[in-house]
């Protein structure tokens, strides 16, 4: 496992690589320039580094969740704290490195795609930082489920665009932001909020979102002494699971476990787990597990985690799961909302629906284990946006 | 020699512009795709481009978009587009390209699809999210059929790029007349004819121009810098309008010959 992927092409093994349009092409080349020279850039690692810290609250603390170990009964967990940071979840990590990558290449715009709205919020409020134009993409299904990150990116000066093409969600918002960039792609910087799209994208996504695992290495050390046996986050695209996973990838006696989201149960076809139950494709610049049917179209995702809500995985998740280095399992809609609460009620932290799907298979799981054994839940966003969709359910039974 | 050179040597010696055509495969059914692009040789179009559909045409605009959309509600696959063509044959020797995007080709299997592409007498390939840094996968099996694989060079490809992609590039290349999707805009004559000098100074091949070009009067401004022309989104309007009409075919075919005539016509 000390390979060190992606190659030059962007390719992770089989998967990953640049399966993009001509028109994009020169711009992802110029990308893949700027951000090698700003990667290797102290100057640059500086001044994000700095933002990271004094305006997005780094580091996110690691949190033992006493009640709710004790109410297990069995491994110790641990949450690491995204929710905690600026914006209010993971998101902002990247959107800081992508946005400072974008000043630095002198374009005066940033589009981006949204699902949940976290990752959309997180840009529209960079971009205000930096005093950049934004538009954000966000399918109709989406917009309606997740108001209050709607709110939040006009407020904070983001033109949303609602896509309302296929089933309105992540997938769709995807595509519009790709078409717009290859309209725009002179002035326009497209941020996308996942470890997925064309290379450089994983790659730049995995390092920005990296702090979140090299912070949980240093953390956990100092309070137990030594490694996790487990790490927990859940995978729509796969961003902030990889963050806590990659500056694990060597430690060979950490499990990496990615949660993929089961919406109504994989079996009912009503589902998000491309790696369960997907199959090799190419959707969005990158060759990875797809949701598909039989003559290669693209199948609609489900989940009532918008951010989950997606038909395709991160290529180096896809590659981890081919090596076995990580394990991905399926939660689905009711396991995520029992997590929800339960999450509430024992710790006073209302999780995100995205994050509740680790959380419920860390309830899976503890309970097998021994009191020894170390759980870590990156706890990737926070729950605020979901209270209404929480509430509408418990008003439908 | 392939249909595709054949034709375009001809037309170099009538001195003569290509017509090229886009149809997205399936809408309104497979049935009339074959019954249009029959149209469409008669009218004298030079060469089809068959789309095939695909659920997320991220380089389309909301025109194809539309019709890949009714195209898959319609059932419509790749196995059965290989056979509308084949059953083309025929009758037709129009030169005749797939156009569309790579899962679509992965899913049925590049391998058995370059096999049955040749069977079913497909010339050219043009697969949109398949630049030369990731082509080699399809053209392993593709190239030695003998299909040409078809290339974009946009705007924003610089001259070393377009030096690389022609290289490589067989049939003829396709240079997008536009930043951005396909039939979103209109492209700006001078910085076509501009952008065409730059890359013909790298390469031989035939240049067509595509993805804006809706008017006899665009095609007439344009086409006596390239070898040839595509019109795409205007056509599939086209087909939808006159979707379930009696006429369909025939205007269709209609408005091929006077886009042929207008490009045929000194300026």
């Amino acid at each position: 496992m000390s390979k060190q992927w992606p190659d030059k092409k962007g390719h992770f093994g089989i998967y990953g690589g640049r399966y993009a349009a001509e028109t994009l092409m020169p711009a992802l080349l110029e990308l893949e320039e700027a951000y090698l020279q700003a990667r290797k850039d102290k100057t640059f690692q500086a001044e994000l580094d700095r933002y990271l810290r004094d305006y997005a609250g780094r580091e996110t603390p690691l949190y033992y969740a006493r009640r709710l170990t004790e109410e297990l009964g069995g491994a110790r967990i641990y949450l690491k704290r995204e929710d905690l940071g600026h914006t209010g979840s993971h998101k902002i990590n990247n959107t800081l490195g992508q946005v400072l990558l974008a000043q630095r290449m002198g374009k005066k715009r940033v589009i981006a795609e949204t699902g949940a709205g976290q990752h959309g919020v997180a840009t529209a409020t960079v971009a205000a930082l930096f005093g950049m134009e934004c538009q954000i993409f966000m399918g109709d299904e989406d917009i309606r489920r997740q108001a209050p990150n709607v709110f939040r990116m006009k407020i904070l000066g983001a033109e949303v665009t609602p896509v309302s093409s296929g089933t309105a969600t992540l997938k769709d918002a995807m595509n519009e932001a790709m078409r717009q960039w290859v309209a725009r792609v002179r002035d326009t910087y497209y941020v996308i909020g996942s470890t997925a799209g064309p290379h450089p994208y994983p790659l730049m996504v995995r390092d920005f979102q990296s702090c979140i695992g090299r912070e949980t290495k240093k953390q956990i050390i100092k309070k137990e002494g030594r490694l996790p046996d487990f790490l927990i986050a859940c995978v729509g695209g796969g961003s902030n699971a990889m963050g806590l996973f990659y500056p694990f990838k060597d430690d060979a006696a950490v499990a990496m476990i990615g949660v993929e989201a089961a919406g109504k149960g994989v079996e009912s076809g009503l589902h998000a787990a491309s790696i369960a139950a997907g199959e090799v494709g190419v959707l969005h610049g990158n060759k990875t597990y797809l949701l598909q049917d039989e003559d290669g179209q693209v199948r609609d995702a489900f989940s009532i985690a918008a951010g989950l809500d997606y038909p395709g995985v991160g290529p180096e998740h896809a590659s981890f799961h081919e090596s076995g280095r990580a394990t991905y399992v399926t939660i689905d809609d009711e396991e995520a909302i029992k997590a929800f609460i339960a999450l509430s009620k024992y710790e006073g932290i209302i999780p995100a629906l995205e994050s509740a799907h680790a959380v419920a298979y860390a309830m899976l799981l503890a309970p097998e284990l021994e009191r020894e054994k170390i759980i870590v839940i990156n706890l990737s966003g926070r729950g605020d946006k979901d209270a209404g969709i929480i509430a509408e359910r418990a008003q439908a039974k | 020699m392939g249909r595709i050179e054949q034709r375009f040597n001809i037309l170099k010696e009538k001195g003569e512009k290509a017509l090229v055509i886009y149809i997205t495969a399936g809408d309104p059914s497979l049935e009339q795709t074959k019954e249009i692009a029959l149209g469409l040789d008669a009218a004298g179009v030079d060469c089809l481009e068959i789309g095939v559909p695909f659920s997320d045409p991220t380089a389309d605009g909301p025109i194809i978009q539309a019709a890949s959309q009714r195209a898959l509600k319609n059932g419509t696959t790749l196995a059965a587009i290989l056979a509308m063509i084949e059953s083309i044959r025929k009758t037709s020797e129009i030169p005749i390209v797939l156009f569309g995007y790579y899962n679509p080709i992965l899913s049925y299997g590049p391998e058995r699809f370059a096999a049955r592409a040749k069977e079913a007498g497909v010339d050219g390939i043009l697969v949109v999210d398949l630049p030369p840094e990731e082509a080699a996968e399809l053209r392993q099996y593709t190239d030695p059929k003998g299909i040409d694989f078809i290339s974009l060079i946009a705007p924003t490809t610089n001259t070393e790029r377009v030096k690389r992609i022609a290289s490589h590039a067989t049939g003829f290349l396709y240079y997008i007349s536009i930043t951005g999707v396909t039939g979103t805009a209109k492209p700006q004559v001078e910085e076509v004819a501009k952008d065409i000098k730059r890359i013909r100074t790298v390469t031989e091949l035939p240049l067509v121009v595509g993805f804006g070009i809706s008017t006899p009067q665009q095609a007439k401004e344009i086409a006596p810098f390239a070898d040839g022309i595509v019109i795409g989104s205007a056509v599939v309007r086209m087909i939808d309008e006159y979707s379930g009409k009696f006429d369909l075919v025939t205007q269709v075919a209609h408005y091929a010959r006077q886009i042929k005539e207008a490009i045929s016509l000194p300026l």
